[in-house]
């Protein structure tokens, strides 16, 4: 039986976030889609303490395939909402390994993210859960939920990744 | 401002832009437009038993739509009689009774006073200001399970303003095999910097979609086909349809009718979206509905190609999709949607999943597409925002409008404007009525 300590520790899974924050940052797409498995799904729940993304709407429910194409989009020179791509800021905290099984781990953290766009700049909060698999290439994102603060919120479109 | 210059904002073919920018008009349009119509509240599974009860908004006024405990359906202004504090604080529930968190003035769920703390200091006796209450909206009625209301006391009957546009929430409700439909799995609210006339305009012109959505079009062509029934199916073939040719936009039916509204047909050809075309995933479904309707009344029911149908001035609905849009203006520039999802009783559960889907690629606050138009309606506002050009041009497919019966025309090609010059026809007659 693998443990959490076998699969990544703290500091090896702290590392994999900041990677994947200053890959978003600096706008390396590519490279952040390569973070994710083939099966990955990358959720960000409509609800607070939200159960499924099948019966209930979700602010993003991509699998592998809606996020290829949801970051595709940004290449494109009429993607009116994505270009120019907004200029983030992903501060990740708190990062704790909450859990593990087989070759997976679950991780809680918070991320705090700035946005500028359009001469707007815009503050989100979320409480994020990875669950992390370790592979042949080192640790990879098979699903990422992220919760922010205000989902319910009436919100203005939403662009950036989180 | 007169009704002669609010005459002279209005041309066949064009509007002037204050319509869009002009914070007198919008107070005006809440008073005589918001502050007439019948407006969509809500669906009654919102509110199924005795006391429960929603909150929502009727242009300016902020409004409790609750079950009373003799069944009927209330609409009341959510105002504290004494001092004017918000009483109802929850989006939705179930109450017995609403108390005021100021001074605990208590209200019934039909919003007659209950009782008032401390009543021997006030200047009147307790049953006369218990004679008030909170103030209820007027005229309240339903149609298929469909909740309006009116702040108006006179008017059109609800079955009056809803005319051909009845048949579109035919088209909503007869689709459920049990007959009935409710509203789940959440709500989307998204705002954006511009008018509210912006959304009802863009949702029913199509010629947009190749333009504002030609990102997500194009990343959705690039992606290579995936096998199987994956959960994304519904999502990538929607944004795959955007991208139809033109002859498919041109030949599409648009039609509008009295007080505004407009309604499209269907442009999709893809049969695992729309069950009228056979996909063998619906055959569980057809079955269902057959039991009710029969073949034949299966047939007429999946046979009806209805798109977005437009109840001016407050709600978009998609019948096949079973979304239904609620449009709030906030301020002349600031407008907040909520969408809303629908189950159909009585089919199997994958068509909520696939409505579930849907939304989220359509309707969601981050979706691919919906996130395009957001950003072209805050476009438009800001150029609207200039002086140096006072006409918005709506000429497209002007004077090519034919008779359709019932009150009803049609464009003269499915990419036609005559929704958007029908709206302003609406909002002439609404704005320039006398009280």
């Amino acid at each position: 039986m693998p443990t959490a300590a076998h699969i990544g520790s703290r500091s090896e899974v702290e590392q994999f976030l900041y990677h994947e924050a200053w890959l978003l940052d600096r706008g390396r797409l590519d490279e952040w889609l390569g973070l994710f498995t083939d099966d990955a799904t990358y959720w960000i729940p409509l609800e607070a303490n939200q159960a499924d993304p099948f019966t209930t709407s979700s602010i993003v429910y991509d699998d592998r395939r809606l996020l290829e194409i949801r970051v595709r989009q940004f290449q494109h020179p009429r993607a009116h909402a994505r270009r120019p791509a907004p200029r983030t800021v992903h501060q990740v905290g708190n990062v704790q390994v909450t859990e593990s099984e087989g070759p997976e781990i679950r991780v809680g953290s918070t991320l705090i993210l700035i946005e500028y766009r359009h001469d707007r700049q815009r503050v989100w909060g979320a409480l994020v859960e990875h669950r992390l698999r370790r592979t042949a290439d080192g640790l990879r994102i098979a699903a990422k939920r992220v919760d922010l603060v205000n989902s319910e919120a009436e919100l203005d479109g939403v662009v950036c990744l989180f | 401002m007169n009704v002669q210059s609010i005459k002279g904002l209005v041309q066949p073919d064009r509007v002037h832009r204050a319509v869009y920018t002009d914070g007198a008009l919008f107070e005006l349009e809440m008073d005589r437009i918001f502050g007439r119509a019948w407006l969509i509240l809500g669906h009654e599974s919102q509110i199924r038993n005795p006391g429960d009860f929603f909150t929502t908004r009727m242009g300016r006024e902020s409004v409790i739509v609750t079950r009373h405990t003799d069944g009927s359906v209330r609409v009341l202004v959510n105002r504290c009689a004494h001092r004017g504090a918000r009483v109802c604080d929850a989006v939705a529930g179930t109450a017995a009774e609403f108390v005021c968190a100021y001074h605990g003035w208590t209200y019934g769920t039909d919003g007659s006073l209950r009782g008032v703390p401390l009543p021997g200091g006030y200047d009147r006796p307790a049953a006369e200001m218990t004679k008030g209450g909170l103030a209820r909206v007027p005229r309240v009625a339903t149609y298929r399970g469909f909740v309006f209301a009116s702040l108006a006391e006179h008017g059109p009957s609800l079955t009056e303003f809803l005319g051909p546009l009845r048949a579109s929430f035919d088209d909503f409700v007869d689709r459920a095999p049990a007959g009935e439909v409710e509203t789940a799995g959440g709500v989307f609210k998204h705002a954006y910097h511009g008018n509210w006339k912006l959304v009802l305009e863009n949702h029913n012109d199509t010629v947009h979609p190749a333009f504002v959505h030609a990102s997500s079009i194009w990343a959705a062509r690039e992606q290579p086909a995936a096998a199987g029934e994956a959960y994304s199916e519904i999502g990538v073939r929607q944004m795959l349809q955007n991208g139809a040719p033109w002859e498919v936009w041109e030949n599409t039916g648009l039609w509008v009718a009295g007080y505004g509204h407009s309604w499209m047909g269907d442009y999709h050809d893809d049969d695992r979206l729309v069950a009228a075309l056979d996909h063998p995933g619906f055959a569980e479904y057809r079955a269902a509905l057959e039991r009710r309707l029969g073949r034949e009344g299966t047939a007429r029911v999946l046979g009806e190609l209805r798109w977005n149908s437009i109840v001016y001035p407050n709600c978009s609905f998609m019948s096949q999709f079973r979304q239904l849009r609620v449009v709030h203006p906030i301020a002349v520039d600031r407008t907040v949607v909520h969408a809303y999802s629908f189950r159909l009783k009585g089919a199997p559960e994958q068509m909520f999943r696939d409505t579930i889907a849907f939304s989220n690629v359509v309707n969601g606050t981050a979706s691919p597409v919906l996130t395009d138009d957001l950003e072209v309606y805050e476009r438009t506002q800001h150029g609207l925002g200039g002086r140096r050009t006072d006409w918005v041009y709506l000429g497209r497919g002007h004077g090519g409008d034919v008779a359709a019966g019932d009150g009803a025309f049609r464009g003269g090609t499915g990419t036609s404007e005559v929704h958007i010059r029908n709206q302003f026809a609406a909002w002439l007659e609404y704005m320039t009525a006398e009280a």
